[in-house]
């Protein structure tokens, strides 16, 4: 029998395969698909206090072993998705993740004080990294000190674990996550998208509405490793590793690269039991090489 | 929804860039309804990334057609799996026509311009089914462009052509040629699938004409199940237009849902 779990200190996964926001919907999307208590943990779709609009369309582009898209977060609000999904997802045995947005404290604030006092959730992961909410792209993660100021901010109104999801569009990710361990984050995910473009050469404009959106896919799966790897070897706070995650041997790579648990996102849209398979093939690997438990390769990287 | 990984191609023809291909997946194909589609994976590799959407063309017990031309990366490699090969395919999804609405004994009107025709024939059948009396419409710009009027006619439905250069049926747009047919007949609906400005000038043509419509839209599908969100156009949702998602909500909407693109 082998030990698939992750204990992420603040929370004990049942295995280190955490669908991810933004490619998972609120979740039940997937049940049609498989029993979702198979999975370590799910983060739903970002939510902002109130229902947001989103971008308009074009929204995707798919690009060379990637996609891109410029969805701008659209969404129901913490309000319906407590009354009409949350008590649907409480049957589930798995951990259930709230991601958190805002475009300003204060709304943070007022998710996460909204969130708290629903059951069912266990731990929130704050969106400051979603690279589509302006022209530019700018996002808090973006900044240290814009990074220490929201996360301790959240982490003093949060009953709960909170884990801050960084952008890849920074010169030295580490220092952003160290300013976000600094500020009491309960863990690390990294990384959200890649600040990216495409051009229609036949109108000479920008395929998406927004111009830029985030890149995502197998694209970016060997930078998000190298910055996982990067940022791993100098926090102590747990690092949850992602970025083109399809299959079993590319979640090893993070998880030997120094992650504890892992997200796979895009995958999920192409092969909607893409996070089981994952789990069957890591499965499958330590059986291979003898692993009775899979913490042993967290971070065994010999470099 | 499932998703079947083995769907075995047991038939396939082509006329030039347009492939019709048979598919065997029962569980699929059980339950299909026109206006419906699959996703269809086109190689196991990570490029090209995403699933390519079809409308479901036909239907048995056991099997589902896709009808296509090739318009890119994609749908150039589809079109080169051969009969007896295997394809990774997810569906049904959305909502599909509504042909519970089209009164019996009634002629109802079907538009289809160059591959938008796809869905038409299983909505066809259906409507035949419900007794319905289908009058199918198909516009191409050259005789070479409708490569189905063959199977339509064989089939024995009412059907009439129109090509852009006259090599078949009367010449000029498929919506001008409706506009004319309309004066002779009495339609109770119209259902419609094409290039988004002919789709644009059918409903025109219908509102003048107070026919309730209906149109399968397209758009840049990401996953093609609701999850995503990067399909979504304006839709009227109870009266107020907000981006709505074209795989969950559509791809077939009525008339006066729809808020139309400005033009490019």
């Amino acid at each position: 029998m082998i030990d698939l779990s992750v204990d992420l200190g603040f929370i004990k996964l049942k295995n280190p395969v955490i669908a991810s926001s933004g490619t998972f919907g609120y979740g039940l999307e997937f049940a049609p698909f498989f029993d979702l208590s198979q999975l370590g943990a799910f983060v739903v779709k970002g939510l902002y206090f109130c229902a947001k609009e989103g971008n308009p369309p074009p929204r995707l582009v798919e690009t060379s072993s990637g996609l891109l898209n410029a969805v701008g977060l659209q969404g129901i609000g913490v309000q319906r998705f407590s009354e009409e999904i949350l008590p649907k997802l409480r049957k589930f045995e798995t951990a259930i993740i709230v991601n958190v947005c805002g475009e300003s404290e204060e709304e943070y604030a007022s998710a996460v004080d909204f969130l708290n006092r629903q059951k069912g959730i266990s731990a929130y992961e704050l969106n400051i990294s979603c690279p589509n909410l302006r022209r530019d792209g700018l996002c808090p993660a973006l900044d240290s000190e814009a990074t220490f100021s929201v996360v301790s901010l959240v982490k003093n109104r949060s009953s709960r674990p909170v884990i801050t999801k960084l952008s890849p569009n920074v010169t030295d990710i580490a220092r952003i996550a160290i300013s976000a361990q600094e500020a009491g984050t309960d863990a690390v995910s990294l990384v959200n998208t890649f600040l990216a473009m495409a051009v229609d050469v036949d109108s000479r404009k920008p395929v998406l509405s927004n111009v830029f959106g985030g890149l995502s896919g197998p694209a970016i799966k060997p930078i998000a490793l190298r910055m996982v790897y990067q940022v791993a070897k100098q926090l102590k706070i747990p690092v949850i590793g992602m970025g083109g995650i399809f299959s079993g041997k590319d979640a090893l790579e993070f998880l030997i690269a120094g992650a504890k648990a892992v997200g796979v996102g895009t995958a999920n849209l192409i092969d909607p039991k893409a996070a089981l398979r994952i789990i069957e093939e890591l499965k499958d690997y330590c059986q291979e090489k003898g692993i009775k438990k899979i913490e042993e390769i967290i971070g065994s990287i010999r470099a | 929804m499932i998703v079947d990984p083995r769907a075995r191609i047991v038939d396939k023809k082509s006329w030039g860039n347009y492939f019709l291909l048979s598919l065997e997946s029962p569980l699929i194909a059980s339950k299909s309804f026109s206006g419906q589609f699959v996703m269809v994976r086109v190689s196991p590799h990570p490029y090209p990334l995403l699933r390519r959407p079809f409308s479901i063309h036909s239907k048995d017990e056991n099997h589902i057609e896709i009808f296509f031309k090739i318009a890119g990366t994609g749908t150039a490699l589809l079109s080169q799996k051969k009969s007896g090969e295997s394809l990774d395919i997810l569906g049904p999804l959305g909502k599909g026509f509504s042909t519970g609405q089209a009164v019996e004994g009634r002629e109802v009107a079907l538009v289809g311009g160059g591959r938008g025709i796809a869905p038409l024939y299983l909505l066809a059948r259906e409507l035949r089914t419900c007794r319905a009396l289908p009058k199918i419409f198909y516009g191409g710009k050259s005789l070479k462009d409708l490569p189905l009027k063959d199977k339509f006619e064989r089939e024995g439905f009412e059907i009439s052509f129109s090509t852009d250069d006259g090599s078949c049926g009367y010449r000029g747009l498929v919506s001008d040629f409706l506009q004319a047919e309309l004066e002779k007949l009495s339609v109770s609906r119209i259902f419609a699938c094409g290039p988004e400005a002919m789709m644009k000038k059918v409903c025109l043509i219908a509102q003048a004409r107070n026919i309730p419509a209906e149109f399968s839209l397209e758009s840049q599908l990401g996953c093609g199940f609701g999850v995503c969100w990067g399909c979504v156009r304006r839709i009227r949702n109870n009266g107020k237009a907000a981006w709505v998602k074209i795989c969950e909500e559509g791809p077939v909407f009525p008339a006066e849902d729809i808020i139309w693109q400005e033009e490019k």
